[in-house]
């Protein structure tokens, strides 16, 4: 079921003050690490990138206006499944 | 023969299901239509007359989004999905299903026909 609209998106508050003070230029660009997948992307967060964690490692995504209404763990794929192999031992 | 939007309507059925031929009306938008124009619901294609026909056609083009146009706004957001490689968008390129159905049986439907994988034992006979 979707998100109540009366509570409006949900962000990590300290996420969501980082993005802020790096808009702002109290704090240099870098690339946030974050463990945050479930944080919804708002506008403010375009053009900064995030390293999101997959459950292994961070995963760089560079957020594009696009994006925007999206969770952070959608750009971050847990699973790795390349397929079945292809040679069988007959 | 009524043709509204490229379509040409099947001239035999009630007018409410008649409409639901076109891609982007259903049973409610068809009703909603013809309650706006006035045209009783059980009302005949063929008997429509040509202002009544043009009533529909007025209100499908200002109100809704059929066909064609329909068909590419729905592409493009499909497009919009794959380009940001997003979880849907991912599925959407293995042609797997997208809204977290389980695929170890079933979505024959989004994966094609089976394809059988040679030397897997059938179950045991009991």
């Amino acid at each position: 079921m979707a998100r109540s609209i009366k509570k409006g998106p949900y962000v990590q508050a300290k996420l969501e003050g980082k993005v802020e003070s790096m808009n702002e230029g109290k704090a240099k660009k870098t690339v946030m690490k974050t463990w945050s997948r479930r944080s919804t992307i708002t506008p403010d967060f375009v053009g900064h990138t995030f390293a999101v964690h997959n459950g292994n490692k961070f995963i760089p995504v560079y957020v594009t206006e696009f994006m925007v209404g999206h969770k952070l763990g959608e750009f971050a794929p847990t699973r790795n499944f390349k397929g079945h192999s292809s040679k069988k031992i007959a | 023969m009524a043709r509204i939007s490229g379509i040409d309507l099947p001239k035999n059925k009630r007018g409410e299901i008649g409409l639901t031929y076109i891609f982007g009306i259903g049973r409610s938008t068809a009703q909603y239509i013809l309650g706006k124009a006035g045209i009783d619901f059980s009302k005949k294609v063929n008997e429509w007359n040509d202002e009544e026909l043009s009533q529909i056609r007025n209100i499908i083009t200002n109100e809704f989004k059929v066909e064609g146009q329909l068909r590419s706004e729905v592409q493009m957001s499909i497009k919009r999905l794959l380009d940001i490689a997003c979880y849907r968008g991912l599925r959407h390129r293995k042609g797997l299903p997208v809204r977290g159905q389980r695929t170890r049986t079933n979505s024959r439907t989004r994966k094609g026909k089976r394809k059988t994988v040679a030397g897997k034992k059938k179950a045991p006979k009991k």
